[in-house]
């Protein structure tokens, strides 16, 4: 194309530029604009207001010493990995059983998936209460004559995380269900059919054929669960509100404290930019697989 | 199918009666089911069963039985005098700004981004699927990184603090997701189609407005569903860019149950906790297959 055409090349097609102004937009401004300009501060010491006084790696150093922004890590850590597992494990039981030709199929379905519905906030704070030492589980089971039951998670900061676990999957694994499902359905009649003539027995089938064959179903649900527990925010605030001390902080609410309530802006900006390198840690590889494969076909 | 050799009226199940007897392992598929919906539904009962009972009651019984006078008094008082530091004024506050706050976010959120998805399909131009790719992958970027500069873009504009910055929020932050959902669908739809309104004449705007909109209905409802149970559940955003006065409800109601201040009042709590689920909970269940659809098409990538 030579320069001559440049100006008709830009006109052409202008009401759809137009249109996607707003995509182009956000993509460029929000998505990179917003995401470099917090990157770049976060190498300055800006504190109540941003502002470009560049002290090199200096919040990263304040940053992974400071003893809470270790437990958050740490915690997001054990949950992650946990959260991670467990709904991947029980999301595929469910799915499977789900799957075995029931009645019901839709009622079951729907009482798995509706807690995805709510917000983590109302999550949070029903099992706040369920978890209730004096009224909650523990209660109720030292009413039945267990006089010693201890079983009060919220308060002790050893079993928190513990309390985050039953909530979280609560919420989230009838996501992880509803769309493992969809990978079985995907999966032709004819590798069950195979497997019965010779013989395997349906668990063996699960494990050596199916779930190999639903390994891109898999990556995108683990990509979903990774990035929704690298944003965990609202159920802790609801559930423990980071306690008790320090017990079960995580990175996204030390970002927030960070900013808006200690007024120490460039911790902020250095830990939201470590939550940004760990989402391009688990997303990079997956997209460069996702990429890979495409081209094959 | 073979031809069937008996009449059309006589074709019921053919063969030997289906055992009537459950085999042992059905049973066991049953029973673990049923376990897990009993660990699914136990919170919804006991939010319930506490939100119908007095504060005496609770203080003696057992969170998951059933009140033995029922009362809907904590119902009212979370509705219409919870307190959230001065404010005296119950949920219906949050709730009101909640709805103030979605019905913008979802129409200017969805016409924006079923636009955009047009392009991407049917307007290519150089560069389109570059900005889309940018915008698949900002729907991965954690929000906390960019919440700051959207604090001053938005003080920039005059928009903090307004019911109207939360839905600029909003219409960009869903709008990955969104965009990505009418692209691949549009993408389903015959090119023809849009080829023999070409010939017709008809511009950008015609065939969108005219062909497309009317014949996609169906995605055009899964996404108001997405968008409604998903900025009403927002929870991060309404708390940084709104103040108090325009809190949405989610935020309003950590504020009333985690507040410090006062003698808890469980019953009360668990009722606003209930009626801040109820709107998601009801589209959920009224939308059925349609929400399986949504997150479907959200977690499946183009």
């Amino acid at each position: 194309m030579s320069g001559r055409d440049r100006p008709a090349q830009l006109l052409r097609n202008l009401p759809a530029k137009l249109a996607a102004l707003p995509m182009i937009l956000t993509a460029l401004v929000v998505f990179i604009g917003c995401s470099l300009w917090t990157v770049v501060h976060s190498f300055t010491k800006s504190r109540l207001l941003p502002k470009l006084d560049f002290v090199g790696l200096d919040q990263y150093d304040r940053l992974w010493s400071t003893p809470r922004w270790l437990v958050s890590i740490e915690n997001l850590a054990i949950y992650g990995i946990c959260a991670l597992i467990l709904s991947l494990v029980l999301g595929f039981v469910l799915a499977a059983l789900l799957d075995q030709k029931i009645r019901f199929e839709d009622g079951f379905r729907t009482i798995i998936l509706y807690p995805y519905a709510l917000s983590f906030i109302v999550t949070g704070l029903v099992w706040q209460w369920i978890l209730n030492p004096d009224f909650g589980i523990q209660n109720i089971v030292r009413g039945l004559g267990f006089e010693s039951f201890v079983f009060d998670p919220l308060h002790n900061p050893d079993q928190v995380l513990f309390a985050l676990l039953i909530a979280g999957l609560w919420q989230g694994t009838g996501l992880v269900t509803v769309i493992l499902l969809a990978g079985l359905r995907g999966i032709d009649e004819d590798i069950w059919k195979a497997a019965r003539v010779d013989g395997i027995p349906a668990w063996k089938t699960y494990l050596r054929v199916v779930i190999p064959m639903m390994r891109p179903v898999f990556a995108t649900c683990l990509v979903l669960v990774s990035a929704g527990i690298v944003k965990l925010y609202d159920l802790v605030v609801a559930l423990t509100n980071g306690g008790p001390g320090i017990a079960s902080e995580t990175p996204a609410k030390y970002v927030y404290d960070s900013m808006f309530n200690k007024q120490n802006l460039g911790q902020g900006f250095a830990a939201s930019t470590m939550m940004l390198l760990t989402v391009l840690i688990i997303i990079v590889p997956w997209a460069m697989f996702e990429f890979r494969g495409k081209r094959r076909d | 199918m073979i031809d069937a050799p008996f009449p059309r009226t006589l074709s019921g199940p053919a063969g030997s009666r289906p055992r009537t007897r459950i085999a042992p392992k059905r049973l066991m598929i049953y029973a673990a089911l049923l376990i897990v919906s009993v660990y699914y539904l136990l919170p919804l009962w006991v939010m319930v069963m506490t939100s119908l009972k007095g504060m005496p009651e609770i203080r003696m019984g057992n969170i998951f039985a059933p009140p033995v006078e029922i009362t809907f008094e904590p119902w009212v008082k979370a509705w219409s005098s919870a307190c959230t530091g001065l404010n005296c004024d119950g949920l219906s506050r949050g709730f009101w700004n909640s709805v103030m706050i979605v019905v913008p976010s979802v129409v200017i959120s969805i016409a924006v981004a079923s636009v955009n998805g047009y392009a991407l399909v049917n307007w290519k131009f150089r560069g389109s699927e570059v900005f889309f790719t940018i915008l698949l992958f900002g729907a991965f970027i954690p929000y906390q990184v960019m919440i700051y500069p959207l604090v001053i873009i938005l003080r920039e504009l005059g928009l903090m603090g307004s019911v109207w910055g939360l839905v600029l929020v909003h219409t960009i932050f869903g709008m990955p997701i969104i965009t990505l959902l009418f692209r691949n669908y549009f993408a389903s739809l015959p090119e023809e189609l849009f080829k023999a309104a070409r010939v017709d004449g008809a511009g950008f705007w015609g065939i969108f407005l005219r062909v497309l909109v009317p014949m996609s209905l169906p995605i055009f409802t899964v996404a108001v569903i997405l968008q409604i149970t998903g900025i009403w559940n927002d929870f991060l955003f309404g708390v940084i860019y709104t103040k108090p006065d325009t809190y949405p409800m989610t935020v309003q109601l950590n504020n009333i149950v985690n507040s410090v201040q006062g003698v808890k009042e469980y019953n009360v709590n668990m009722a606003a906790t209930l009626l801040t689920g109820l709107v998601p909970l009801s589209i959920y269940l009224i939308s059925g297959k349609l929400f399986v659809r949504g997150i479907a098409a959200g977690a499946v990538k183009g």
